[in-house]
């Protein structure tokens, strides 16, 4: 599969985040967005991630040109496209580690007994399994942080989408999300990452760094 | 299909989820919305159950009673103006009535005095031929019907002077027995005994709590009322479509008299208890109004974690169309276990403990107050009404401020994380 | 146990109760009847009109014989001396005259 983004915006407005921006991510590597805060990294993955729409310009994936369809459209590419790791886990408190994991795959309404054993499962590749039943407020950031990422995982996305994944982690844990990332890279997905952290954009397992300044591309590493 | 109704499952597990991490605010909003129809539901089964049993039992009323009338005050009926009544085409017989209340101050009660008119004469063949079982000539009325015991066992024609049939409430009230005497003020002051013959049983009390039979006799002494008069007389007619022609008649002969037919004793407790009722009303709404408020902040003020929830909702691939959803099982999950909660209290609150919790408000000054058992009537369609007056609401109120929220784009909501 | 499941369960459980206390209401009712004769029985020997339900003053004890000018006549809107003032409204015929216009 070949994903392809072309992107191009050009916001009069005077808060314009991004201003016209032509880029193209390729399928099974993994690219990195690089920047100082505020230069419109989150602004761009969130319209590649299908969570919000461009003012000007349009988003293509493969073939399809994905800015005009219908909200119901677009969740449904982001359910079936996109997995996202956010800065923050962003777990619903007052579930268990289980649930949390298996809520995008709700709407889907596949058989319980399946999607419980594929959730105990991811859990458990991430060393997890333990933790299944306990209450998401009881997890350390470690843990949160992996239970999202299986969360993220769950409805086997091509595209995996991490925004300032290792904003909250130390170092032990940076580097155990990038052998994550790793893993992904060896499963053939793609991988797309915003980062200031140079223990990010400088690993191996990056194979393309875009740099972004002021909402517009600045060199290619 | 099977997807549709697992993921419906999935929704409900996720609402329930989310209720409960807020437990003690939304088990008492749970809580609220099954006090309010309880009371609802338990009015609604009280007022039906007793209309119901009045437009049944009361049918064996007298067809017409006539009440003279001076100066707008009651007055004794003469004895010598039933004969012109009795010329009026169309009327079977025509009698009189003894009866008045006696109020007794060591209780705070009032009692009602009675005497029963002879018997057989009352026995008209229009009455025969009515629903009324057991026919009013046969004196053990309640003997007639098998399996159950008679509502009370001497000959009310051969009651003795001297001797009564008192109400259960009342021998209740006083601690009175079958044997006991009672002691009553007459008009004059001196003192008159009643050996208490019977008791009418405590099924009946709905009609006869506070009831007293006497006869004509002692009725007379007791009260001072001479004997060319009676309190009022009662009509049967020939023919029951004729009663209120009849009725017209009556006041064309005596002008200062005021017929009461059936229809309108039947009609006054149609009206009973009806939601125009001024306490009732007044009281409900106001309960009503403060649940609506509540329910409304609860149900539709989307606190900022409940958006940000939507937000990470969407963002991990739930659409709109799914949280809605979601919200709706919220809504329904609590109406519906309010509503049926509420309902069954309210029918063994009714039926099987005698509507307590309305007793005070029922009984009002009353010292004498009936101890009955309804039969319990449930009209389907009353019970329908309650349903969707609870349900469809507050299920509404929780979905239509979700419907903006929800149709935001998921990063609106998600920028607030760093927040 | 799934949430869902305990859910559905318990309202199973309210329908059905809910279901048979219906089903107690037809069985008593059935029963009730011959209570239901004996009473009206009653009434028909005693010549009975009202029920016993306030019978704190004359005019509420006996609601369709109370006269005409009494303060129970009142709307029930207006709370008078009794709580069960609140609960009933004038008989409907209380104004309609029995008589011709005088006209």
């Amino acid at each position: 599969m070949n994903v392809r983004k072309v992107f191009n915006s050009g916001k009069p407005s005077e808060f314009s985040a991004l201003n016209g921006i032509d880029l193209r991510i390729s399928a099974n590597q993994v690219t990195v967005l690089v920047g100082p805060s505020g230069c419109g990294k989150t602004t761009l993955l969130t319209i590649i991630g299908c969570m919000a729409r461009p003012s000007a310009g349009r988003v293509r994936l493969g073939d399809r040109e994905i800015t005009s369809l219908p909200e119901r459209f677009l969740t449904e590419i982001r359910r079936s496209t996109f997995g996202f790791i956010f800065q923050q886990p962003n777990l619903i408190k007052g579930l268990s580690a289980l649930e949390n994991v298996m809520l995008p795959a709700y709407p889907l309404g596949g058989r319980r007994a399946l999607l419980k054993d594929k959730a105990i499962r991811s859990l458990d590749a991430l060393g997890l399994a333990e933790k299944a039943l306990s209450k998401v407020e009881w997890l350390s950031g470690g843990e949160a942080q992996r239970v999202a990422i299986v969360r993220a995982l769950i409805n086997d996305p091509s595209v995996v989408i991490a925004d300032e994944p290792t904003a909250h982690l130390d170092r032990t844990l940076s580097h155990r999300f990038l052998e994550i990332v790793e893993r992904f890279k060896a499963e053939g997905k793609t991988v797309l990452i915003t980062s200031h952290d140079p223990l990010v954009y400088e690993s191996r397992v990056v194979d393309r760094v875009v740099k972004l300044r002021d909402g517009r591309l600045e060199a290619e590493a | 299909m099977r997807a549709w109704i697992e993921k419906q499952r999935y929704l409900m597990d996720f609402t329930l989820s989310s209720l409960l991490r807020r437990k003690v605010k939304n088990l008492s909003l749970l809580l609220l919305y099954t006090l309010i129809v309880f009371i609802l539901a338990s009015a609604m089964f009280f007022t039906d159950s007793i209309k119901k049993e009045a437009s049944l039992i009361l049918h064996g009323s007298p067809e017409i009673i006539v009440q003279k009338v001076r100066a707008g005050r009651h007055e004794l009926f003469p004895i010598r103006q039933i004969d012109r009544l009795k010329t009026i085409r169309g009327v079977a017989s025509v009698e009189g009535r003894l009866w008045g209340y006696y109020f007794d101050p060591d209780v705070g009660a009032n009692y009602t005095f009675l005497v029963p008119t002879a018997g057989s004469a009352s026995v008209t063949p229009h009455n025969a031929s009515t629903d009324v079982v057991g026919g009013e000539g046969d004196e053990s009325a309640g003997a007639a019907v098998p399996s159950t015991e008679p509502l009370y066992r001497v000959n009310l024609d051969t009651l003795k002077s001297g001797t009564a049939v008192i109400g259960h409430g009342m021998a209740r009230l006083r601690h009175a027995g079958t044997g006991d005497v009672m002691a009553f003020r007459a008009f004059d002051g001196t003192s008159m005994n009643f050996r208490i013959a019977d008791t009418f049983s405590s099924k009946s009390e709905l009609v006869s709590a506070d009831l007293i039979v006497v006869t004509e006799v002692d009725f007379r002494r007791l009260f001072g009322i001479p004997v060319d008069v009676v309190t009022d007389v009662v009509l049967s007619v020939n023919n029951p479509r004729e009663i209120s022609t009849v009725a017209t008649k009556v006041a064309k002969v005596l002008p200062d008299a005021r017929p009461i037919t059936r229809d309108e004793v039947l009609r006054t407790y149609d009206s009973i208890f009806n939601w125009r009722g001024g306490m009732m009303l007044v009281l409900l709404s106001a309960a009503v109004l403060a649940f609506v408020i509540f329910a409304w902040d609860k149900a539709s003020g989307l606190s900022a974690g409940e958006k940000w929830e939507i937000g990470v909702l969407k963002a991990i691939g739930w659409e709109t169309a799914d949280i809605i959803q979601m919200k709706f099982w919220e809504g329904a999950v609590v109406s519906l276990t309010a509503f049926f909660t509420g309902a069954i209290v309210a029918y063994l609150h009714v039926f099987l403990l005698s509507s307590v919790v309305f007793e005070p408000a029922l009984k009002g000054w009353s010292t004498l107050y009936p101890q009955f058992q309804l039969t319990p009537f449930v009209n389907a369609a009353e019970l329908t009404t309650l349903f969707v007056l609870t349900v469809v609401p507050y299920t509404t109120a929780t979905i239509v401020p979700i419907w903006r929220a929800a149709t935001l784009d998921p990063d609106t909501a998600m920028r607030r994380v760093g927040e | 146990m799934r949430r869902s499941t305990m859910f559905l369960f318990t309202m199973m459980v309210e329908v059905v109760v809910l279901g048979l206390l219906l089903v107690h209401a037809a069985f008593h009712e059935e029963s009730g009847r011959a209570t239901l004769r004996e009473k009206a029985a009653l009434i028909a020997r005693l010549k009975l009109t009202d029920f016993c339900l306030f019978p704190e003053a004359r005019y509420t004890r006996h609601l369709s014989q109370a006269d005409l000018h009494s303060g129970f006549q009142d709307h029930p809107f207006s709370l008078e001396h009794f709580p069960s003032g609140s609960f009933t409204a004038p008989p409907r015929d209380l104004g309609r005259s029995v008589h011709e216009s005088l006209d």
